[in-house]
Order: C-alpha cells, then structure tokens, then sequence
C-alpha cells in the first residue's frame, strides 16, 4: 500500500530518481484525470461552491418573485433564460423549473458533493492512516460523473419540457406530471443528470466502504475509527441502498416517457404512487446520507474545542447506524396523503417518531462531550454550536410532522419547507462551514480570518432564521409549496423571509472575502493549528499534506489513540 | 408493494399493542382508502378549456334567485394577516388535531428546543476557557446514557397515544347515505360531480384577482362555482386525478387527500357550521399548480338542496338515485328539515 500505482502512466519514470514525496504531475494530468484523493477531494468541493452559487442564485429568484404578492420577475427571468415574449404559462413554468433546480442542485450538486465527495475523500484516508483511496481511478470517475450530470441538469434548462422551456416537475419528479404531463426533452436530461449523479456516488460508495473496511493503519479497529469515518462509512451504505432504487424508478419513467411502458400509468396498470414508494425508499435514505457525515465532522469540532473526547463514543457510532437503518422504513411519512390505508399511518408514524431516539441521544452526547471541557470558540466550534441548536430546532418540527395526522393539514405546506430547511439549509450546510473552517488551512496551508468567519457566522445566522422562521407561520396558516403567488394574507412573512435571503446573501459574500483573505494575506497554516484538542491523525500531517501521505503507516496503540 | 404489506401488517401489530388497544376498541376505524383502483379516467362533463375565462358563471348561479354565493366571513375559512398559528377548525377532527398539536406538541417541542438552547448556554458560561482551564477526561455515564435513551421514549409514547387515536377518528368510514362529492383533479381547476344528487359536475376556476376582490373575497382563494355542501352531516369525498396528481385541501377543514390518478381515494368530513372555506391545490401539478383554488360553501340542509336544483340535472332524496321513485325526506339530515323534491 505504500505506493499508488494509478500514476505510473505518467510519472512512473521519475520514481527511481525522485524522493520528493510532493512530487505531482502536470495540470491536465493533476486535475482531469486525477487519482489523488486529496486533488478529487479539492475538486469535489470547488465543484460544490460552484453549484451551490447556482442553486443559491436560484432561491434569490425565487425570494424575489415571492417578496410581494402577484407575479413581478418571472416573464423577466424566462427572457433572461432564453424564451422571447414568455407567455403566463411559461412564466408559470418557469418557477417549476426554478424550484426543480434548486432542489436538485442543492441535494445532488451541493451537499452531496461537499460533504462526502469533499470532506469523505480528504479526510477519510487522512483520519484512518491510508495513503489514498481503495480505488483510485474509480474516485475519478465519480467525480466526472458528477460533474456530467450536473451538466446534464444544466442543458436540460434549455429544452422544451411542456408547458415551457425546462424540467418543472419538483426535485421527486412525481409520476404522471414527469411522464406524460412534461411533452420533450428536459424532463429526460434531468432524470439523466441524477443517472449520472447517482452513478458517481454509488461507486463513490463502494470505494469508502473498501478503503474504510480495508486499508486502516494497524491498531485502528472500527471501534477506535473517528466518528466521521463512522459517519462516512453509515452514509456510504445508505447510498449503496438506496440509490438503485432511484435509478430503477427513475430509468422506468424513462420507460414510461420514451418507450411506451407503463408503470406508473394507470391506463396500462401502472400506478403513479408506486412511483412514490420508491422514490422515497430512496428519498428518505437520502435525507440521512446529507446529515450524517455533518453528525460525524460536528463530533470531531466538538471534541477538538472542548479538549475532550467525544462522550459515548459507542453510543455516538451506534447511534448514527440506528438512524441508517431504520431511515429505510420510515419512507411513507412523506406519503399521507396519498391514500395510505390507516394501519399503514400508524405504522409510518410510530416508525416515524423512533428517529427521535437516535437523534436525541447525538444532541445530547454533544452536549456531555462539551460538558466539563475547556471551550475554546474558534471559528468551526461557533458554526458546530449553532448547528446542534438550529438541527434541534429542525428535528422537533419533524416529531410534529411525523404525526400523519397533524400532516393531513401540513403536507406539502411552507411548514414543511422550513422543517427541511432548517435540518437541510441550516443543518447541513452550518456543518460544511462548520468542516470548512476547521479543516480549509489544512487543505490548503492558509489561515482564514477568524474575525470574518465570526462575523460570517452571525450574519448567516441571522439571515437564514429570518428565511426559515417565518415559513412555519406560513405553513400552519396553509400556505402550499411550489407557489409563485399567494393570497395577500401571506405576503408579510414572505417579504420578511426574502429580506433574510439578502442578508444571507451577505454572508456568503463575506465568506469569498475570507477565502481572498486566506490565499492573498493568510499566515502559513502548521501542522496543528488547533492545538492539544486535535487528536486524530490528520493533525500529524503538514498543512497541506504531502501529495502522498503514509507511505509508512502510521501505527494505532491503545495508549496514544484511546476514545 | 411487498414492502407496504409489511408495513401494514405491522401497523396492524402496533394496534393491538398495549399503546392503541385502549383507545381503537370497538372503534373498527378502517376506512378503506384506496377504496378501488379504476382502470382509465374520463372526465363526467367536458369541462371548457381551462384557458378560458368561466367568470361570467358566478352571473348565471346568482340569476337562480334562491341560491346566492355566501360572502365569506373574513378570518374564517382562510389565511388572516400576519397570522402564525393555525387556522381556527370548523370540522371536529380538525379541532381533535388542533388541540393536539396546540396542547400537546408545541409545548413539548418548546421545552425541548429551550432545553438545548439552555444546556449550550450553561456549557458556554461554565466551561469556556477562562472559567475551566482545564477540561475534565470524562467520556462516559451509563446512567445519564440510559436517561436520555428512555426519557425520550415516554416522552414519544405520550405523543403517540392521541396521535394513533386521531387518525383512527380521521378514517371513520363514511355512514350509509352520506352525500357523496366526487373531487376530480384537471389541469388547472378543480370538478365537483355529486352522483347522489343527479350526478351534475360543478367545474370550479380561479376567479381574477379583480373579480375576487369585487365579489369581497380573498384573490388567489375565490373561484367562480364554489363545492356546494350540506352542513352538520357527513360528506363522502372521493377524490380523483383526471391527468396528473392534484391534492383536494382545505386547512380549516383539516382536510387534506391526494387526488391521483387511476385511484379513488375516500374520506369523509363533517363540517360544523355554515360558511366559505378556502383551499388550494397541494400537490405540484404543472405551470398553473398555484391558480386551481378551491372553496367549500357549507349550507344548512335546505339551501343546499336548493342549490342543488339549480344545477342542472340536480335531484334531491331519493329521486336523485331512482329518477321514478317518489318524494321522500332526505336520507341523513336528522337535524335539517326536508325539502320535498320537486
């Protein structure tokens, strides 16, 4: 394991002369067809700030559109997009496309990418001791994967997709509106984007669970593994699962658009809720594989900055498996209202409301491992704090929508908008920041400001709970989701959430500001730049690390490495 | 699906579990929904091409001279301003929910959120750096582990004892005679077909936002044919897809039921008073998915029936299912009079 073969096509000659372990090849050779984890890693999360702009971008118009009742910027927006003199449908259209956009860009080209495809592939061989991946060039093909079907989403904007130009069938792409309510081509360039996205993570996660069960140092058993390895490798299975089923649902509505099937069309004897059951054996899965590598990178920050090991080690690891598991048979709990049967709610709501248990068991291990520890708040620890606070305030909102008769009147409402924001939008993403600012000088050998990150902090904070907030107020009044325009009663709280959205706007501002800080002023990053709280073994590594790290492997023993 | 068995068999374990048996007995409250999948879907009345504007039908019911649309009572049936709670419940499974929530889970989500945001505060002052230099090695407590392992648990089994218990009471089966009102879901407007009554189909559009505001009703919620239904008694919904997945939903009703294609899915629902409520469609159904509103004009007995002959085609009692069959009392209305058919 001590040297990495994919190279040799293009260095292999130097080898015998170069012991210059940073040694890298050319720029094409570095980047395009890289087989360095940590190169993949940095590209995955340039990738992922890229698509997040965009997706950003996207909710900015949508903030717009609803700041005020009536319909202001859409015909200006299809303009912009392409469509000359739009009519009132396609305006209307395009705001489907807007939120389809967004969805999926921000679940499969943001987050995804970032938190498995970023942080999973810097840090998962750093932490357990590995020199790189299990299957390097496999590595590269996820992320071009990725990337193809972002692409692939991005062209599809510029398709007929019915009643105007784009896919507006909502992220779940529900059956019949995706099949034959949406005439042309967008509709399958989208479903293709997740084809490909779904590809690149399913073999993303055979080469976690290879290099995780395989290549750790010696010494380390699982039961000594960081908890964002554990968290990586739970995540990893979940995708293993899961994302098959998408694409068998998604590949039959292909079938369904272009081949004459009929699965989903009762015409034929198909049936459009089926299409749901899978989607959301799928879906709901998906939901854990974007929050549980946030638990395990929230573990870590929490025990650096407390000086602590994390409390209930096992617990913790235990804990995230339990939520793996029974994530997949909870799926219905976003199907209420479809006609499920009562015997069949009872069950999704009890099943439901067990998810609880797990969580609850991580807020308040969080909350221990700081418990008696000596806080220190640099920059990851403020977003890992704000982040329990803000997914507890998230998490509560899903035991009120887990009732599926509390949901009879909140599906598919601005309630349920904010609840998955709030674990999504400020879960998610206050744990990427939260990763990024503890592990960015290591990546890149730049201190950022802490001051800016502070203040970056404050400012998102403020901006995304006067986005979020409000929209559990419109949900319990009843406004629906996937609107462009809605009753005058609902316009205050809508214009309070579209001034959250500038002022989030800010903070993201403030963060590139950081970033030109870090590479234009930034001091020079050591090796462990958080101090005695940093244990794992990233931190005895140079920042940046070697292009190729343990080629000695480091050795775990009980005494120096203990949970 | 195999799967959805599974998960009904098992649903069907966790009632006969100690947490539901004292609450479901006797109670059999299955109501079967999907009640029948049908194969193809035909609309009963073609409908006008929903383009087209169908203002000018709110003239045409007001000419009938019995029957005049009710004017809404503001902050009834609808969303009032800057409001943050619940709309107020006219339906009993409603208020059932309502104060479920109300009494029961937002209190609890309140202290748990307070616990977390008070717990990070206590840790903040009393183990930053300055106040505990020296951070303690403590990894483990068995007991506190087990603690908020099981506290947790009793705190969901409270939740999920009335939870279990409203949706038994939200899927009590229709009575025999029940007004039946099949909801068909078209792109973009909503089709009210009362078979009991003659078998008539309200088509129900959007009105404009002037014409909303001229008629004093909310824009975005008016529609030009309102589903006219009988107060006090239970009303069978059914709901349909014509083309792709609508959702019939009213939030003062409480009241939410896809309408899916190929599918018929039922509920019943019991209004408690006389009134307008408004809803709107809540599953994405294509570009004009926000302009297909709905609105339930509840009325006593006799205006509905009165309505009901305005409608063309419309029959009351009996008559209405056996046009030969001769002038009886309504079915169900115990508390309203009853009209004679004419």
């Amino acid at each position: 394991m001590a040297t990495i073969p994919a190279n040799e096509g293009f260095d292999a000659h130097d080898h015998a002369h170069d012991h210059d372990h940073d040694h890298k090849p050319g720029f094409f050779a570095r980047w395009f067809m890289s087989t360095n984890h940590k190169d993949i890693g940095t590209l995955y999360l340039i990738f992922a700030i890229f698509a997040g702009i965009i997706g950003g971008a996207v909710s900015g118009m949508m903030r717009a559109e609803l700041a005020y009742p009536g319909i202001q910027y859409l015909g200006y927006f299809a303009e912009l997009l392409g469509t000359a003199n739009p009519s009132f449908d396609e305006q209307l259209h395009l705001w489907n496309v807007l939120i389809t956009a967004h969805g999926l860009i921000m679940v499969f080209f943001m987050v995804m990418p970032a938190i498995i495809g970023g942080f999973g592939n810097w840090f998962v061989p750093l932490m357990i001791g590995a020199p790189d991946m299990a299957f390097p060039r496999m590595n590269n093909v996820s992320f071009w994967l990725t990337f193809v079907g972002f692409c692939s989403l991005m062209f599809s904007a510029f398709m007929p997709g019915g009643t105007g130009q784009g896919a507006g069938t909502g992220w779940t792409v529900y059956a019949p509106l995706s099949t034959s309510g949406s005439v042309g081509p967008a509709v399958d360039f989208a479903i293709f984007s997740l084809h490909l996205s779904g590809a690149g993570s399913i073999l993303g996660a055979v080469n976690f669970i290879t290099t995780i069960f395989n290549m750790r140092a010696p010494g380390m058993t699982l039961h000594k593994m960081p908890l964002f390895v554990w968290s990586v490798l739970v995540t990893a299975f979940l995708l293993l699962l899961a994302l098959p089923v998408l694409a068998a649902a998604i590949t039959m509505l292909l079938t369904d658009r272009n081949f004459g099937t009929t699965f989903f069309d009762p015409a034929g004897g198909g049936d459009p809720v089926l299409y749901q059951h899978l989607f959301w054996f799928f879906g709901h899965p998906e939901v854990y594989i974007m929050i549980l590598p946030g638990f395990g990178i929230i573990s870590q920050i929490i025990s650096t900055f407390s000086k602590k090991p994390v409390f209930g080690y096992l617990g913790m690891a235990y804990a995230m498996v339990a939520i793996g598991v029974v994530g997949f048979i909870v799926w219905a709990h976003h199907m209420y209202t479809t006609g499920l049967d009562v015997n069949t709610k009872m069950y999704f709501t009890a099943a439901t409301m067990v998810i609880a248990v797990p969580t609850g068991i991580k807020i308040f291990s969080w909350i221990a491992t700081m418990w008696g520890g000596s806080l220190e708040f640099k920059s990851p620890m403020v977003w890992a704090m704000g982040f329990i606070f803000l997914f507890t305030v998230g998490g509560v909102t899903g035991v009120v929508l887990a009732n599926g008769g509390i949901d009879d009147n909140l599906h598919d409402t601005y309630y349920v908008v904010a609840h998955f924001h709030y674990v999504l939008s400020l879960g998610a993403v206050f744990s990427l920041f939260a990763g990024f600012f503890y592990w960015f000088p290591k990546m890149s050998g730049r201190m950022h400001s802490e001051f800016l990150s502070h203040l970056q902090f404050w400012v998102f904070f403020v901006g995304v709970n006067l986005i979020f907030f409000p929209m559990h107020f419109l949900g319990v009044q009843g406004m629906p989701r996937r609107y462009p325009d809605y009753a005058e009663a609902f316009a205050h709280w809508n214009w309070v959430a579209s001034i959250g959205y500038v002022i989030m706007a800010a903070s993201i501002a403030i963060f590139f500001i950081n970033m030109a800080y870090a590479y234009l002023a930034g001091k020079k990053a050591p090796a462990n730049y958080w101090g005695e709280g940093a244990t794992t073994l990233e931190w005895t590594l140079s920042s940046p690390p070697p292009f190729h790290q343990f080629e000695t492997l480091p050795v775990i023993d009980d005494a120096a490495h203990a949970h | 699906m195999s799967l959805a068995d599974t998960a009904r068999t098992m649903g069907k374990a966790i009632r006969t579990l100690g947490v539901v048996a004292a609450l479901t007995l006797g109670t059999q409250a299955i109501a079967a929904a999907p009640v029948a999948p049908v194969a193809a879907v035909a609309p009963m009345v073609t409908a006008p091409d929903s383009g087209a504007p169908a203002a000018d039908a709110v003239a045409v019911t007001v000419d009938k001279g019995y029957y005049v649309p009710m004017k809404p009572t503001p902050g009834k049936g609808q969303p009032v301003a800057n409001g943050w709670t619940f709309q107020d419940q006219y339906a009993d499974t409603g208020k059932e929910a309502l104060w479920m929530h109300d009494v029961l889970l937002m209190p609890v989500i309140v202290i748990i959120s307070l616990l977390v945001l008070g717990l990070l505060l206590v840790v903040m002052a009393k183990f930053n750096k300055r106040a505990n230099p020296v951070a303690s090695k403590t990894s483990h407590n068995t007991l506190i582990e087990v603690i908020w392992t099981l506290v947790p648990v009793l705190i969901l089994v409270v939740i999920a004892v009335p939870s279990i218990r409203l949706l038994a009471h939200q899927y009590d089966p229709a009575p025999k005679g029940a007004v039946t009102v099949k909801v068909t879901g078209y792109q973009w407007y909503w089709g009210y077909t009362y078979p009991d009554n003659g078998g008539f189909e309200v088509v129900s559009n959007m009105l404009s936002h002037e014409d909303a505001l001229k008629n004093g009703e909310p824009s975005q919620l008016a529609v030009d044919n309102r589903m006219v239904v009988p107060v006090g008694e239970p009303i069978r919904i059914q709901t349909i897809g014509s083309d792709v997945i609508h959702a019939f939903a009213v939030p003062s009703l409480w009241f939410k039921l896809d309408a899916v294609p190929g599918r018929i899915n039922e509920k019943v629902l019991i209004i408690n008073e006389p009134g307008v409520y408004y809803g709107q469609c809540s599953e994405l159904c294509g570009a004009r998915h926000g302009y297909m509103p709905i609105a339930v004009e509840a009325l006593p007995r006799d205006k509905f029936e009165a309505w009901v002959k305005t409608q063309p085609g419309g029959t009351v009692g009996p008559a209405a299912k056996t046009a030969a069959a001769p002038a009886a009392p309504a079915p169900v209305a115990d508390s309203a009079p009853a009209a004679p058919a004419a």
